[in-house]
């Protein structure tokens, strides 16, 4: 599915990924930690295609296509789905619109049919009861006024609606009280696919009781300086990140 | 080709609701040598086969226009107008000049009807080609006028009302734009040639909207339009003005007046979609767009709301206001203004408070790219007869890219102590946080800008009669393309 190969990326000309090699595969679910400034963010934006992060060296292979050279929306269109730590305030937009902005956006990449307001509705009636989310937030202009569960709530609602092959979740549980973090994490759970591959980036360890990773990375210096299994996450818990941080510097 | 030409024409003047002589030889055989004075003013009032007292006013106009001086506050600028070198009665793209099929039409204009949603057949007679696939429209004209009729509402070109209504005229033109008020409008008083009458008769609430679209885009001309509208008392009527389609031209003088009456307990609404050709993007050609709006409240518990969405020429003056004369009466100003590459657009509102508990409300909302600039400029007087007078505007500017400029440049004057006059205004930049945002669900970057900026906008945009609001949405992402990135 994805392939990241000795991957150096700056940042305003500051070098924040060094040499990051991870594989993740089909159906996987990988968690990646680390202490903050460790390249987290940036290693979610260098695959989400953002202006301003700059690839220096190596190479990312997702389905076999070479990542770095689509455009953001194009990458979007092919599968990749981020969420965002800060989900973006549009004003005056109802989220309705927007949502179906999107759909048929990345519908047109996959060749399918675009959906006319009425079919577009059916399905995020769906998607919104699946998911527990109030009629109230559909309605609503993007993201203004929101909640922080309510933003996170609502990027989960898009990777449902956009059906992603690979979901990248940045500081998802970021701000989130504790029924907020199940209600996405249950979101997320719900999307556990054969086909689909989720990237969970994280500080703590508290999201991974509820999203439980096949795999572990410990993010530092721009490397990854260990892997492992879900345990991994516990170890980091009660240890922290000092090691690691030692370790690679 | 002949009978295509007639075909056409003969669609054009039902839509126009002008019968009697072939338009097609008033174009081709009428046409003044270039260049203004006297002789000319008298050339038009006789081709319109005008009354003594309307050519003395034109001639009035056209000697104090002499003595005027050019406008110069506004915050545009352009080299001075050559006004001997323009024809002010011709079409200066005649029929048999003009296109034989859509394979000579630019690509790019067509490109843009595309985008907007256009059908074939009315991309056609917007670019001018004779095509003989237009029945539809001419019924749809036909039933209209019946109706409109039946209820006694007089809908038909200005010059036919001279004709026709001579009495409506002389009483109402000039009476809310004085021939003298300034240079442009004084101009258009002296030169005018067609634009539209209206009439709604006491308690009429007219049952559509009333549309210039087709006329203006079939004339291929028009500078300079004048349009009166009269509300008696308790009516009620919507206008829509103006093309959703470019218009290829050069550096031409657009300069129309447009006056509203507004009698007791009347409404008038009336909405404005401007895109003429802005130039191209080192601002070669596009249209001066100076024109003055004003509406007149004359009459208790009036009420008059513009609503313009101003998307194209190279330069836009223009400020669409309203006399509040009649106590209880409400003016209202809804805009949004999109300049982009070498615009300049110096737009805004005039609200006159001088009945008691007169209301005006103004929600602008400015949106600059490339290397344009663009001011708001409004004035809200209160008199010291307008007690209870109270105003609240709202003016947004959101700036893309960083090489435009937005201006905000109120002016209030209150002599009543009882009047509550407020004003917000923000500035904000099209964020890159929303534009990415966008991007990763799909959304490509065009359509991002364009999705932001009708959300900025929506609070104006919802003000417009429904199948103007889609269009001008698209509008919206069109005139912006090529803004970002």
């Amino acid at each position: 599915m994805l392939e990241i190969k000795n991957l150096h990326a700056t940042v305003g000309g500051k070098g924040i990924l060094k040499g990051l090699d991870l594989k993740v595969g089909a159906g996987e679910v990988h968690a990646i930690m680390g202490p903050n400034g460790s390249g987290k963010s940036t290693l979610s934006y260098v695959l989400s295609g953002r202006d301003g992060y700059d690839v220096t060296e190596g190479e990312v292979l997702y389905q076999g296509k070479n990542l770095l050279d689509m455009e953001p929306e194009a990458r979007a269109g092919a599968g990749v789905f981020l969420a965002f730590q800060y989900p973006v305030e549009i004003p005056g937009v109802p989220n309705t619109t927007f949502l179906r902005e999107a759909v048929n956006a990345v519908r047109k990449f996959r060749g399918e049919p675009t959906l006319d307001p009425m079919a577009f509705l059916k399905l995020l009636r769906i998607k919104i009861k699946e998911l527990g989310i109030t009629d109230d937030l559909i309605k609503r202009a993007v993201n203004v006024g929101f909640s922080g569960g309510e933003k996170k709530r609502n990027e989960i609602l898009q990777m449902a609606l956009l059906d992603p092959a690979l979901a990248i979740l940045d500081e998802t549980d970021s701000g989130l009280d504790i029924d907020a973090l199940k209600t996405v994490a249950d979101g997320v759970n719900a999307l556990r696919a054969p086909d689909r591959s989720v990237l969970v980036i994280t500080h703590y360890q508290r999201l991974l009781d509820y999203i439980v990773p096949d795999h572990v990375h410990v993010l530092a210096h721009g490397r990854i300086v260990r892997s492992g299994g879900k345990e991994l996450a516990q170890e980091l818990e009660k240890t922290g990140y000092a090691a690691f941080t030692g370790q690679a510097a | 080709m002949a009978a295509h030409v007639d075909t056409v024409e003969q669609v054009r003047t039902v839509a126009d609701q002008k019968y009697k002589y072939g338009f097609v030889t008033d174009i081709e055989a009428d046409t003044a040598p270039k260049g203004l004075s006297e002789d000319i003013v008298r050339f038009i009032s006789q081709k319109k086969n005008e009354p003594e007292w309307l050519l003395e006013w034109r001639l009035k106009a056209y000697r104090h226009w002499l003595t005027m001086p050019e406008p110069e506050w506004a915050h545009v600028a352009f080299p001075p107008l050559d006004y001997q070198d323009a024809y002010y009665y011709s079409a200066p793209k005649s029929k048999t000049d003009g296109p034989k099929s859509l394979d000579e039409v630019d690509p790019e204009l067509l490109k843009t009807y595309e985008k907007l949603g256009i059908p074939l057949k009315e991309q056609e007679m917007l670019a001018g080609v004779a095509v003989d696939a237009v029945f539809d429209s001419v019924s749809v004209a036909t039933t209209f006028k019946g109706k409109l009729e039946e209820q006694g509402i007089i809908f038909c070109p200005i010059s036919e009302a001279v004709q026709n209504h001579p009495e409506l005229v002389r009483k109402y033109l000039g009476s809310v734009v004085p021939a003298a008020d300034n240079k442009h409008a004084c101009l258009n008083s002296a030169v005018f040639t067609d634009g539209s009458f209206v009439y709604i008769p006491k308690g009429v609430r007219c049952p559509m909207e009333l549309s210039t679209y087709f006329r203006i885009n079939a004339a291929n001309t028009g500078q300079f339009e004048r349009t009166l509208i009269i509300a008696d008392a308790g009516s009620h009527v919507s206008y829509l003005e103006g093309c959703t389609a470019p218009m290829r031209d050069e550096n031409q003088l657009h300069a129309a007046v447009v006056e509203l009456v507004a009698l007791d307990d009347a409404e008038i609404k009336y909405s404005t979609v401007q895109n003429w050709y802005p130039g191209d993007e080192n601002g070669v050609g596009g249209i001066y767009n100076f024109v003055t709006k004003r509406g007149a409240c004359r009459g208790r518990n009036s009420k008059i709301s513009w609503t313009q969405v101003e998307t194209g020429s190279a330069i836009t003056w223009k400020y669409p206001s309203c006399i509040l004369q009649g106590d209880n009466s409400v003016g209202e100003f809804y805009s949004v203004a999109i300049t982009n590459n070498m615009q300049q657009a110096d737009t805004g509102t005039k609200m006159i408070h001088l009945g008691k508990n007169t209301r005006s409300r103004i929600v602008s909302k400015g949106i600059s790219a490339g290397r344009s600039q663009q001011t708001y400029r409004g004035l809200v007087k209160v008199s010291t007869k307008a007690s209870g007078a109270r105003n609240h505007t709202q003016c947004d500017s959101l700036l893309i890219g960083d090489r435009c400029g937005a201006h905000t440049v109120p002016y209030i004057e209150s002599r009543n102590r009882s009047a509550i006059v407020e004003h917000e205004a923000t500035t904000s930049k099209i964020s890159e946080d929303q534009l990415f945002y966008c991007r990763q669900r799909g959304i490509s970057q065009e359509d991002a800008v364009a999705l932001v900026v009708n959300g900025f906008c929506r609070e104006v945009l919802q003000q417009l009669p429904m199948e103007f609001a889609v269009e001008a949405q698209k509008l919206v992402g069109i005139s912006l393309e090529g803004s970002v990135g």
